[in-house]
């Protein structure tokens, strides 16, 4: 079965709860409302043979709503076909641990709770993976300067602003397009 | 022995081990035999030798400069020739701490915590770009140069350096350690406390 036809087996077994399909290049995606997240990664998991969970990484759209994307990316364990599960979560929601499912969703969502401040509920162990305890931003979402914002932690950990002026990695949120946002990006007339 | 016991001067002197104990036997008086295998120096002279000529580097590798450290230590460049090729992973034991990569702000008070180990005396390599401002992490993560939490003595620039260059900066150091008057300050401490 290719993922095609496991996309196909996945639309017949919980209907609406599967929001939309694409394929990119071979690449399926396949986007499903947040209640039913769980019982689909369990699906691929237990007869679709996606025995193999590579990566757990999340969006932020910012200014949208629902603002986040958690991205799911899964594969059969000799490789042979992949799919990608993208679900959105509002800044409120609680998307389902998988780490029940694969022991590796464990730190993957760790790094999610740590860089976007995701919360993944039923997680056995949610701790910061990359900033420490205590670090009180999300440093991957939008809203939060590339330079960074200064903390004190006494005898813990400290940070400070980085010097960006006239950098090439300037970016502000917000803005109506990529362009504007991101001024390293060059526009071609 | 010129200027014995001599006011405000300190005098030095090396003699081979078979000739301590007759050194020893015969006070200061002036020996004919011991002439030619007396070196007179000032103390601070020859702490600085010996300190310069056996700095212990404690390596703390924290990105790909420290492939560019570890190259220095291995054959080809070759650190012993100057004595310091003895990488202490143990901070109690090292004289130089060269702190070789990004240092994020999770690892900046290790760093701190590891040079605070360090007994005097103690100097410190800024090695590369990342170390010594930051590099091109400007980042909310990576500390804009480790001189704003210890004292750097030598910055080397590179991204990474060459072996060269850190050998270029430790003969720096060696350069600057010869300077140092350590008894000297000592001295003035001392009288400074007594009076």
């Amino acid at each position: 079965m290719s993922a095609a036809d496991d996309i196909r087996t996945l639309r017949e077994t919980f209907a609406d709860k599967v929001i939309a399909s694409t394929e990119f290049r071979s690449e399926h995606t396949l986007t499903v409302a947040l209640d039913a997240l769980h019982d689909v990664l369990r699906e691929c998991r237990d007869t679709l043979g996606y025995a193999m969970l590579l990566d757990i990484s999340s969006v932020d759209h910012f200014g949208d709503d629902p603002r986040f994307e958690v991205v799911h990316e899964l594969a059969a364990i000799d490789d042979s076909k992949h799919l990608r599960i993208k679900t959105a979560v509002a800044e409120d929601d609680e998307p389902p641990s998988a780490a029940d499912l694969w022991p590796a969703a464990d730190w993957h969502e760790r790094e999610v709770w740590d860089m976007m401040g995701i919360r993944f509920a039923g997680h056995p162990d949610l701790r910061r993976i990359l900033m420490w305890e205590g670090y009180p931003h999300f440093p991957l979402r939008k809203d939060f300067p590339l330079a960074g914002r200064p903390t004190e932690m006494p005898d813990v950990a400290f940070t400070g602003v980085a010097p960006l002026e006239g950098g090439p990695f300037v970016t502000s949120s917000g803005g109506e397009d990529p362009v504007r946002r991101e001024p390293r990006a060059r526009v071609v007339e | 022995m010129r200027n014995p016991g001599g006011r405000g001067t300190i005098r030095w002197i090396f003699l081979p081990p078979t000739m301590v104990s007759t050194a020893a036997s015969m006070h200061t008086a002036y020996d004919s035999k011991i002439e030619g295998n007396v070196i007179v120096t000032r103390v601070d002279a020859a702490i600085n030798w010996m300190r310069k000529n056996s700095l212990w580097p404690m390596p703390m590798g924290l990105a790909c400069c420290a492939i560019e450290l570890m190259a220095t230590a291995s054959s080809r460049f070759d650190i012993s020739r100057f004595g310091m090729e003895v990488m202490r992973f143990s901070p109690r034991q090292s004289d130089v701490l060269i702190v070789s990569g990004t240092v994020t702000y999770k690892m900046a008070l290790a760093v701190k915590r590891i040079w605070d180990q360090m007994p005097e005396p103690k100097w410190c390599i800024a090695m590369g770009a990342c170390a010594s401002s930051g590099g091109m992490y400007r980042s909310y993560a990576v500390l804009q140069g480790i001189d704003r939490l210890i004292p750097v003595d030598v910055y080397i620039s590179g991204c990474p350096p060459r072996p060269e260059a850190l050998i270029e900066g430790l003969m720096k150091l060696q350069r600057k350690i010869e300077g140092e008057q350590s008894t000297v300050d000592q001295k003035k401490e001392f009288f400074e406390q007594v009076s």
